[in-house]
């Protein structure tokens, strides 16, 4: 439950073609215990920007300090989990993936257990805990990948889109149990995606990105209470808001107008 | 769910469906029917004459040799001191092999280094280095161990190298953010993830090394052996006991496939998700 400090971070890739620019003078703060989102289209440099915080990147210039101290390079003080189903170990048992970082870490086995069997309880997988990834649904992969992150208890959580893989209802289902396990654990939680509903969902304040080269465009408070209810009317204006930023400000009464034509049909 | 289950307890009706016992038989006659076909045919020529009956027996004389020979313990004896060749070449194999192999996945400088030698050595076929090692560690068991090591290898170099440069990366970087360091990445993540390239290395490896050392029993002078048997009966023109020896190679063969590979891979990598049986 650290705060985290993101200063001036600039990276650019070489490529054959010459440099190109990945993310240029980008700086937040993240409180200790919040849930940030980071919204924006492909190539805004937002998983670029996620992967430095997580130490898999060093930054050309600029600083990512976590809790005060400097990142250069990956620690057991960050949790990632990314969006690939195939992130899990296929060779290790649902407990197996999640007392991995435990184990990296010399818990003995019996209390290693203990707490992984906890972790899998939190996501609600306390059945399958000797089921080996292949025989998990994508819901529940990703529902091992979080707990995996959580086993060995970091202050901080990154995770790359891990919903966007899934069905729609399996996502929805996935948000809530998300919300769930972070006002259990109030870790301070970076939550990368192209979602708009779902960052408006999850997020205490969300940083929309915009790309060539990626930069904050703008960072918006979510004031909604939790839990949240995706169909009430201030949900909807946080979400017209974001989509603003990002670009899509499609007129509201055409919106709207495209909104009812889509009852009438279904009501046809 | 339940329901059923208690309902089937209830009625006492029969656990194990008759059909169960008849799949298992059309599977077995399903395999058998290629050999039957060839057997027939077989038997065809031996008794129409195509070839001289010595040169030609029939099956039944192959098996009543096969028989004898194994009950006079001639056959077992071959058979042992072959099994103990390849099993102490195709040991040296694995292990050089994955090592080499696992190296040249994980240092861009070892693959420098052994990459051209593997690429020139490996399609060489390994009768042609036998001579040479005939002459340079002399006849006998020394040359034909060293020989099958060897040949045997490259196989299995080449697919442990592939298999580490196949780990995903996903894997890498989620065991890094939960802090392995380089040691348990390679044998908590590198290792494990490789596996099923490495397996199918050993397994064609052991192929390799049954080819090569049947060839070389034949050439190095080895006082006992399977190679040496099949070579030996030639000169009497003992075609049966040829045949005999050929058979307990297919046997050797398939047990170690089927009882040592393929009970490996059930309990790993296909057990794991990672390979389809």
């Amino acid at each position: 439950m650290l705060p985290i400090e993101i200063r001036d971070v600039t990276l650019t890739y070489d490529t054959p073609g010459g440099k190109v620019p990945g993310v240029k003078d980008v700086s937040f703060n993240i409180d200790a215990s919040e849930f940030l989102c980071i919204v924006g289209p492909s190539g805004c440099g937002k998983s670029t920007l996620l992967n430095m915080i997580a130490g898999f990147l060093a930054p050309a210039s600029g600083e990512i300090r976590i809790g005060g101290k400097a990142v250069t390079g990956h620690g057991m003080d960050r949790g990632v989990v990314f969006q690939d189903f195939a992130q899990l170990f296929p060779w290790r048992t649902a407990l197996g993936n999640v007392s991995f970082g435990l184990e990296m870490k010399g818990v003995p086995k019996q209390e290693r257990e203990t707490i992984a069997r906890e972790q899998l309880r939190l996501v609600k997988l306390e059945k399958f805990t000797g089921s080996f990834p292949h025989h998990l649904s994508g819901g529940m992969q990703q529902r091992v990948a979080i707990a995996r992150a959580l086993a060995y208890n970091p202050a901080v959580l990154l995770m790359d889109e891990p919903f966007a893989a899934l069905d729609a209802l399996t996502r929805d289902e996935m948000q809530r149990l998300l919300a769930e396990v972070w006002r259990e654990t109030r870790k301070t939680v970076i939550y990368v995606t192209h979602n708009v509903a779902e960052a408006v969902y999850l997020a205490d304040r969300v940083v929309v990105m915009t790309p060539h080269p990626g930069t904050v465009k703008a960072v918006i408070k979510i004031p909604l209470p939790r839990p949240r209810d995706p169909l009430s009317v201030e949900f909807v204006e946080c979400q017209k808001e974001l989509l603003r930023y990002l670009g899509h400000d499609a007129n509201p009464s055409e919106t709207e107008k495209s909104a009812v034509n889509g009852k009438l049909k279904s009501g046809a | 769910m339940q329901d059923a289950v208690t309902t089937i307890e209830v009625a006492g009706a029969p656990q194990r469906p008759a059909s169960v016992g008849r799949e298992r038989w059309r599977g077995i006659a399903r395999n058998a029917f290629p050999f039957a076909v060839v057997g027939t045919l077989w038997e065809i020529v031996a008794w129409a004459g195509v070839f001289p009956h010595r040169l030609f027996p029939t099956l039944e004389e192959v098996a009543l040799s096969f028989y004898q020979l194994t009950v006079s313990g001639i056959l077992p004896h071959h058979a042992i001191e072959t099994v103990i060749r390849l099993l102490s070449g195709f040991t040296l194999a694995a292990v050089f092999g994955v090592t080499i192999g696992v190296l040249m996945g994980r240092s861009r400088r070892a693959e420098d280094i052994f990459l051209p030698l593997v690429s020139i050595c490996a399609p060489i076929p390994g009768l042609a280095y036998a001579p040479l090692f005939l002459l340079w560690f002399g006849l006998g068991n020394f040359s034909a161990v060293l020989l099958v090591g060897f040949v045997a290898a490259f196989p299995i170099i080449f697919n442990s190298w592939t298999g580490v440069k196949a780990v995903k990366e996903i894997w890498v970087r989620s065991a890094q953010s939960m802090g392995a360091d380089d040691r348990r990445l390679f044998s908590h993540v590198i290792l494990p993830g490789a596996l099923p390239y490495i397996l199918t290395g050993l397994r064609l490896g052991l192929a390799q090394a049954w080819r090569i050392l049947v060839a070389v029993e034949m050439l190095a002078a080895v006082p006992w052996g399977l190679g040496w048997l099949i070579f030996g009966a030639r000169e009497f023109l003992n075609t049966d006991v040829m045949m005999a020896g050929i058979a307990m190679i297919g046997i050797i063969g398939l047990t170690l496939e089927k009882f040592v590979f393929e009970k490996i891979e059930h309990y790993t990598v296909v057990r794991w998700g990672m390979i389809t049986s």
